[in-house]
């Protein structure tokens, strides 16, 4: 276990090694690996009064998710949540996963689409790995009183508003860019020289639009730092937050850009060598249950897959939702495809390229 | 009033009223004195007297609270230490470990602009004065105790110094080379032909080499002379304590006129002496007598003494031999004190027993009484 | 002889656990470390043994780029660390006595009663456009509007300096420490000023403490992370966020790994030069 480590991973490891020895000591404990506000402290207290089981609640991102389990072939935790377009690349690559048994799932709580969708997004070899959770969307977030104009992705590059835009400088600017660019990345995803050719236009474009860009952003905390202060007027952003701030301070809206919001589905997979797979599907059935689903959408900003979810959500915060999407932009969603192996390295070397750019 | 820049100029190096104070403390008050040309000259007294602070003052590492200090007549109260013309050679030597030999005698010459071929002929014959001619290209620390110390004199000695301060220089070093560098030392002064400014607590180093002595004690100067005066002419009872081995009684003054000084002792014995030092003595007043050990004459049997107006009976504690500076020390046999007392180089006393009588005597003129003083005995400045 | 072997076994049991330590936390690593630098990836789950992930180093701009900008700002920031921290130094050593001296030694410490990443945001909340330096100034008249003092290279310095202070005090005056006043005032003694005293004197003597300051502030400021990342903003480049992005975001290991084996033989090779300009040896520095 302690082979191919380096000392970040090999502390990755002694962590998750300790907590494989703890939760020897009291088998019912469920080990969650999953992204902020998902498993809030109010939930994870029913869950245990329910059913007696711990949760043990480690959070990350979609990358530190796939190191951390690929680093230990798949150990360490019970229950995952990465988004579905990451799933079915890390697995063929890395295989760090269990497919799922649907059987064990109550698919009357999860919307029918979605469910679907995730389970074609997630099959490798004819298994399916994934189930839907929490679904979400990359946008706009603009302070409509000092950026009255900005509509589109493309906008974050007018120079009047030099020194006061923001994004994150990870792969869903590239697809941002380039659909605002009027191109298609996912229709190219299997072609790669095509797929080559966007991204160049893409660098080209992120290149120029650079000296407008304050400062990319690296986190929640800091993009709404950065846009509350009236710092930043016009940012990309992922529309919790957007939605956050809004509340905050009404002249910031969340909109859906004209050439479409990018949506994400975070999934749960089983971990390979997960401990307690009984634990991780009564999990998933808990936080289905519609009124377990309104508290998650409260504490993470983003509405689940769960049926009648949002009936239990509060009043304002299904108001700014529907600011944000009317019928027609929620048609017009891109949602990720899954992500062929090979183009993160592609699309690597152009965010490289980026941040060297001056 | 005498022309003041007259009179300097007679000295290399002069200190007036010179006073240093830490806060309350006096460390050095209101010291006078002056240094002529090529004289060898030494501040003798106990430590913690001050005498390391006059040096610094002199050196310019620190400055007087009041006076002046002049070199070759000019104040230099107000120049840094590295306009001075004077340098120091440091308790602990202070050599640089991170060169050379004689990048250490160098560096002075170096830092005068002077050119590289002066430079080197100069320490070239500098090494070979202090006999260490090969030793240019060693480092500090291969160096002998007494090796360290000439280089750290030579160093200084290149730059042709108005005067070389030098704070007991020998006190790091092994009874037996510390003798032998005395002479050395002196030797030095004499070839390089350099004022010495000299300190130590050492009254045989400032006796053997110096032409000027002057007694420090407590801040202040209690008496500056040729090594003979002091010895042999004391101004002050710390002087005369001080200076040499001494046997010392304390009493209280019967009598005194012009025919010598009566006084009972503490411990009751009854002296004649000599009045000394600038207090006069009046009847009642504590006086302290002192009487060298080479001014005691001993004897075996009592017509050898009758003669003197001191006499003692005593025994024969023991026999301290030292070749020709062999002692006797004495116990008197009413009141129990110890006498100090220099044997004969005849060696007629070589045979006397442990507990053996002996008859003592020394006659007034030998014996010097001096007020006592009350500044001394309470034992703080002014 | 006996009581020779005894203790020999007691300083083998001793050791024991430390050799362990280092073999099973250090070495062993390393190596496994090593051998992920030396695979190319072909295909899925396939790899072979090759130079690829060195080569790419060097063919691709970008990467040697970074590494030269990493290397050149932690240069700088380590003289200027220096140069802030020898005065200081020299302060606390030689001018300072009793508790006013352990009371500035303690402040060099101050940093780090906090997080890097706290201490990082507490620079981000005083340097920002919105934030206090830009309204203390805005107050006082100074400026007109806003200044933005975060993301520049300048600021990173700054954090860099801030971070690394402690490191170059220490040593520093601990051989400071160990300078005998009298030394000093023999330089000026025999004719030296300030210059000359500090240059002949003063450096010479410090040269252990200035070595091993720049060495530890060198590898540190090599090493950070969250400064230039914080700081940095958008044009920030630096050599460990490279590595880190290739191991998290960009899942190949491969490559990371080869990056930090060039990052230790290249600032190894740094020090190593530093160490023959400064004519100074590693175990002079360490004794
Ligand atoms: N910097 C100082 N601050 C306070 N007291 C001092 C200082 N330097 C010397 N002294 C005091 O002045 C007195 C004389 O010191 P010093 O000149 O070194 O004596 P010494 O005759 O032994 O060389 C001592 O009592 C010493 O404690
Ligand atoms: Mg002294």
């Amino acid at each position: 276990m302690f082979k191919s480590t380096g000392k970040m991973i090999a502390g990755v490891l002694l962590g998750a090694g300790l907590t494989m020895v703890a939760s020897q000591a009291n088998a019912e404990t469920l080990r969650l690996l999953t992204w902020g506000g998902y498993a809030p402290d109010k939930v994870v207290q029913m869950f245990k009064a329910e059913t007696g089981i711990d949760v043990e609640v480690t959070n990350s991102n979609n990358e530190e998710m796939i190191s951390k389990l690929r680093a230990t072939g798949g150990a360490g935790f019970d229950l995952a949540q990465p988004s579905q377009d990451r799933v079915a690349g890390a697995q063929s690559e890395f295989d760090i996963y269990k497919p799922i048994d649907l059987s064990k799932i109550d698919a009357t709580k999860i919307i029918p689409s979605m469910l679907e969708g995730t389970k074609k997004n997630t099959t490798v070899n004819g298994s399916a790995y994934g189930v839907p959770h929490v679904w979400g969307t990359s946008l706009l977030a603009v302070n409509t009183a000092m950026a009255p104009d900005v509509k589109d992705y493309l906008d974050l590059c007018d120079p009047k508003y030099t020194g006061k835009i923001s994004y994150r400088l990870k792969r869903p600017i590239l697809m941002a860019f380039a659909f605002s660019m009027g191109m298609d990345p996912f229709a190219a995803y299997n072609d790669k020289a095509k797929y080559q050719d966007i991204l160049n236009k893409v660098e080209a474009k992120l290149i120029e639009c650079k000296p407008i860009v304050k400062a990319y952003w690296s986190g929640a905390d800091a993009l709404i730092a950065l846009m509350s202060s009236g710092e930043v007027v016009a940012a990309k952003a992922w529309d919790g937050t957007g939605w956050k701030l809004t509340a905050a301070k009404p002249e910031i809206k969340t909109m859906a850009p004209t050439s479409g919001a990018l949506g994400w589905i975070d999934t749960f997979v089983l971990p390979k060598k997960t401990q307690n797979e009984a634990a991780a599907y009564k999990w998933i059935n808990f936080v289905m249950r519609p009124e377990v689903a309104a508290m998650i959408v409260e504490a993470a900003g983003n509405f689940t897959a769960a049926v009648d979810g949002d009936k239990f959500v509060e009043e304002g915060a299904r108001k700014r939702f529907q600011d944000t999407f009317p019928p027609e932009a929620i048609d017009n969603i891109k949602w990720y495809p899954p992500v062929p192996t090979g183009l993160e390295e592609m699309e690597g070397k152009v965010l490289d390229r980026v941040q060297a750019a001056k | 009033m005498t022309d003041a820049t007259d009179e300097s100029e007679l000295y290399d190096l002069e200190c007036r009223n010179l006073v240093r104070t830490f806060g309350a403390f006096i460390a050095v008050d209101d010291v006078s004195f002056g240094v002529p040309r090529g004289d060898f000259f030494s501040i003798l007294g106990p430590s913690g007297c001050g005498k390391t602070t006059i040096l610094r003052m002199m050196a310019g590492f620190d400055r007087p609270t009041s006076g002046d200090i002049l070199i070759k007549g000019k104040s230099v109260v107000d120049v840094p230490p590295n306009r001075r013309p004077v340098n120091m050679v440091f308790q602990q030597l202070a050599l640089f470990p991170m060169m050379t030999v004689a990048e250490n005698i160098a560096y002075g010459l170096v830092r005068k602009g002077l050119n590289k071929t002066d430079i080197a002929d100069k320490v070239k014959s500098a090494l070979g004065r202090i006999g260490l001619p090969t030793s240019g290209g060693k480092s500090i620390k291969q160096l002998s105790g007494g090796q360290q110390q000439r280089v750290a004199i030579a160093r200084c000695l290149v730059l042709e110094p108005a005067a070389l301060l030098l704070d007991e220089p020998l006190g790091a070093l092994d009874l037996k080379l510390r003798e032998h560098m005395k002479v050395e030392l002196k030797k030095m002064q004499d070839q390089f032909g350099t004022t010495f400014v000299y300190i130590t607590h050492d009254q045989s180093e400032a006796l053997v080499m110096s032409n000027h002595v002057a007694v420090m004690n407590k801040g202040r100067f209690e008496q500056i002379g040729s090594p003979q005066d002091l010895y042999y002419h004391p101004d002050t009872a710390f002087v005369a304590g001080f200076v040499g081995d001494t046997n010392r009684w304390h009493g209280r003054v019967e009598s005194a006129d012009a025919s010598g000084v009566k006084v009972v002792s503490a411990d009751g014995v009854n002296l004649i002496a000599t009045a000394a030092g600038k207090t006069p003595l009046v009847q009642g007043g504590e006086v302290d007598i002192f009487v060298r050990p080479e001014s005691v004459v001993i004897a075996t049997g009592e017509e050898r003494v009758s003669g003197m107006e001191n006499r003692i009976e005593g025994d024969l504690v023991s026999i301290l031999f030292n070749g020709a500076n062999s002692r006797a020390l004495i116990r008197d046999r009413h009141t129990g004190g110890e006498l100090d007392v220099a044997l004969p180089q005849t060696g007629e006393f070589s045979h006397l027993k442990r507990g053996q009588a002996v008859h003592l005597g020394w006659g007034k003129a030998q014996a010097k009484a001096f007020a006592a003083d009350a500044r001394r005995d309470q034992g703080v400045g002014t | 002889m006996r009581m020779q072997s005894a203790t020999r076994l007691a300083l083998f049991l001793l050791l024991a656990p430390i050799v362990l330590w280092l073999a099973l936390l250090v070495i062993l690593p390393h190596v496994d470390m090593f051998m992920v630098s030396m695979r190319e990836r072909v295909g899925i789950r396939q790899y072979e043994y090759s130079f690829a992930n060195y080569v790419e180093f060097f063919v691709e701009p970008l990467y040697w780029r970074t590494f030269a900008r990493t290397a050149i700002m932690s240069i700088i920031a380590t003289v200027m660390t220096l140069l802030i921290g020898f005065p200081v130094s020299y302060y606390i050593a030689k001018m300072l006595r009793g508790r006013m001296k352990n009371f500035l030694f303690l402040l060099c410490l101050v940093p780090f009663w906090v997080s890097e990443l706290v201490r990082t945001f507490g620079w981000m909340i005083l340097l920002r456009e919105s934030g206090v330096i830009s309204n203390l100034m805005q107050w006082m008249g100074l400026v007109s509007g806003p200044v933005e003092m975060l993301y520049n290279d300048a600021t990173i310095m700054v954090g860099f300096i801030y971070t690394s202070m402690l490191f170059m005090v220490v040593p520093l005056v601990s051989t400071l420490d160990s300078l005998d006043d009298s030394l000093v005032e023999a330089g000026y003694d025999l004719g030296g000023n300030a210059f000359t005293v500090l240059r002949t004197i003063i450096i010479p003597h410090a040269m252990p403490g200035i070595v091993s300051g720049c060495i530890v502030v060198f590898m540190l400021t090599l090493g950070n992370y969250l400064t230039p990342v914080l700081l940095g903003g958008k044009d920030s480049l630096w050599f460990t966020e490279q590595i880190y992005t290739q191991f998290i975001t960009r899942f190949n290991w491969e490559q990371g790994a080869a990056f930090g084996f060039l990052l230790l033989g290249l600032s190894s090779l740094i020090v190593w030069a530093g160490l023959r300009l400064s004519r100074q040896t590693l175990s002079q520095t360490m004794g």
